[in-house]
């Protein structure tokens, strides 16, 4: 069988922005596939693109097969978008977004109002099916949004940024979403700037910054390519971690970063049999520990690794929860 | 405050499977039934924001009330006389105006994303843009009862008959649908919706104003009649007033249809080709 995508060098530019400058990828049926970037990595102008949205200046992609330029819409029957800012209109219901999307794809009136009925009950929308989409809280906007890409279930769902801006709980909703699409067999295509979304929802991951691939494979090759393990350590006292950190430094010969507390370190470690060496110096300097772990690097240190600058924003539990709320 | 207690009730997992699941595909709408579904939606939207009727409409609505009173009496020797004259072509002023909600839409639903799904959906391409163009016609047709009305009970009495202002209403709308042809391109131009009225307004104003709306050219300087004499505006309104009066105005009614002609016959293919052009 085909695979869902197949991008070979796939390039846009907007006057002198190479929005995305030679991508090849291959993406599976009936997987989630994450594509991580922070912002203006060029995420929205290659799902765009595949979307038949956007013509690419050079490079072919095709998705389920058919060419995204010459065969633009046997693509359209078979995708679904659901674009960075929640593409619905802010003027009707919950219901008649829906039903409008359903009438357009085909349905009867009647069956355009079932399927719409349906799709609120499962969306957790149905007490908000006759009120303005201005008066939805951001949580709301996104599952309608993701519900109008499901009036037909499409055999690809592109998936831009879902959870960007939603709050912990609107997030988790979108996530159980996003998994229920996967297990009934809808390919999933989702870019994220989050790299804990990309490790807890996608199968394989392709993490792109200025346009470009610089890594590829699932969240466990990534992680292991930067070729080292981390040893976290949590210490009883703050005070001793300038100390600590000397005494690492020393015993490790690397750098050693602090974690989101200051009673928190950790430092990459090349060979596994060191991280003795380092609580021996530890001890012998006095220093108590309350816990340590070694585990693979996080996600956010494959990016530093790969890149050589942070991923903004740093993860997703740090970032301020907006849930766009409207006041008009 | 928050909005979302709603959606205290959870995702369902079970009913979340069942409606994930693939189901046959209808056969997408055709062409007209897309274009007829996306003019319901302007309906609706009418339903929801009456206000966007009378955003446009309220700035001749007034002109009415003002220029009836206060200088109706100056102007035709009283407000009744002169609202014989002046409603016909307030009418074509209101429509003119509310011709470019057809810009700041399509500019809105291009900025707030939902162009994009509407272009990703198998249907036929350009329904979007006649879907909203048919919507305009239901919209202009609305605003064209509200000003008729008030011109009623101001005491406009056309002497045309129903008939007559039928027509003469039907003529305005053929000229503002050509007009919404140029709104659509500004709309994709421009960045924002705001800007979009900001331009129109910048050529809407001395299109209607530099007309024979509120006064006979008459008592105008010599080159101001020249232009008058030329603005289509001026064909418009002498076109409608007299269909409404039951005057014979065959050459202003055919020099409107050529100019309405002759404007879509430019801007519709821009249009369309821009809007089939990527953005
Ligand atoms: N329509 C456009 N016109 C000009 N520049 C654009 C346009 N769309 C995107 N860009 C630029 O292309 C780059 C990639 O953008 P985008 O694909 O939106 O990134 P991401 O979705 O990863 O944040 C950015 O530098 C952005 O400013
Ligand atoms: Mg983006």
């Amino acid at each position: 069988m085909t695979p869902a995508i197949e991008i070979t060098a796939l390039a846009k530019s907007f006057g002198a922005t190479r929005a995305v400058n030679g991508i090849d990828l291959t993406i599976a049926r009936g997987s989630v596939y994450g594509l991580l970037g922070p912002n203006g990595a060029g995420k929205t102008t290659t799902i765009r693109m595949l979307a038949t949205l956007l013509r690419p200046d050079a490079g072919t992609a095709r998705v389920l097969g058919h060419d995204i330029v010459r065969e633009a819409g046997a693509v359209r029957a078979k995708v679904s978008l659901t674009g960075q800012f929640a593409s619905i209109d802010e003027d009707l219901t919950g219901q008649e977004n829906l039903v409008l999307v359903g009438r357009l794809l085909g349905l009867s009136w009647r069956d355009a109002r079932v399927r719409a009925t349906e799709l609120l009950g499962a969306f957790a929308l149905t007490e908000a099916a006759t009120r303005q989409v201005r008066t939805f809280s951001g949580g709301m906007r996104r599952r309608l949004d993701i519900a109008a890409s499901f009036v037909v279930t499409p055999e690809v769902l592109f998936l831009d940024e879902p959870t960007t801006g939603l709050d912990p709980r609107s997030r988790n909703q979108v996530w159980d979403i996003v998994r229920a699409i996967a297990a009934e067999g809808t390919t999933v295509l989702l870019t994220t700037q989050y790299l804990e979304e990309a490790d807890r929802l996608a199968d394989r991951l392709a993490v792109i910054d200025h346009g470009r691939l610089i890594a590829e494979g699932t969240s466990r090759d990534l992680k292991s390519s930067v070729g080292a393990n981390t040893l976290h350590i949590q210490l009883v006292t703050t005070e001793d971690q300038s100390r600590a950190r000397e005494q690492l430094t020393r015993a490790l010969d690397a750098e050693v970063h602090s974690g989101a507390d200051t009673c928190s370190l950790s430092v990459t470690i090349a060979d596994v049999k060191r991280v003795a060496d380092a609580l021996a110096a530890l001890s012998a300097a006095g220093i108590d520990i309350a816990e340590f772990s070694l585990g693979q690097p996080s996600l956010d240190e494959v990016f530093f690794a790969l890149t050589g600058h942070p991923a903004q924003p740093t993860a997703s539990q740090d970032s301020p929860a907006v849930a766009q709320e409207t006041g008009t | 405050m928050s909005t979302d207690t709603l959606s205290s009730t959870t995702v369902s997992p079970g009913k979340l499977h069942a409606v994930l699941s693939r189901t046959p595909r209808p056969a997408v709408a055709s062409g007209l039934a897309a274009t007829i579904t996306l003019g319901w939606r302007a309906l609706l939207k009418i339903k929801h924001v009456p206000f966007q009727l009378f955003d446009v409409t309220a700035f001749p609505l007034m002109m009415t009330l003002m220029f009836t009173f206060l200088f109706g009496g100056a102007l035709a020797g009283s407000p009744r006389e002169y609202i014989q004259f002046l409603l016909p072509g307030i009418l074509v002023q209101a429509i003119v105006f509310i011709t470019v909600y057809t810009g700041v839409g399509l500019n809105t639903d291009i900025t707030k994303g939902l162009y994009d799904r509407f272009r990703s959906l198998p249907i036929w391409q350009p329904a979007p843009i006649f879907g909203a163009l048919l919507g305009d016609v239901l919209r202009y047709g609305l605003a064209a009862l509200m000003v008729i009305t008030l011109g009623l009970i101001l005491g406009f009495r056309p002497e045309g008959g129903v008939p007559g202002v039928l027509l003469g209403t039907a003529l305005v709308l053929v000229f503002a649908f050509s007009l919404s042809w140029i709104w659509i391109i500004v709309g994709m131009l421009v960045k924002t919706p705001e800007s979009v009225m900001t331009t129109s307004f910048l050529f809407l104003f001395p299109l209607t104003f530099a007309s024979n709306i509120f006064v006979d050219p008459a008592t105008m300087p010599g080159w101001l009649q020249t232009v008058v004499s030329f603005n289509p505006v001026t064909h418009l309104a002498t076109a409608a007033r007299g269909l409404m009066h039951g005057q014979q105005v065959l050459a202003s009614i055919a020099w409107v249809l050529i100019a309405s002609a002759i404007v879509t016959a430019i801007f519709a293919p821009i249009a369309l080709r821009m809007y089939y052009k990527e953005r």
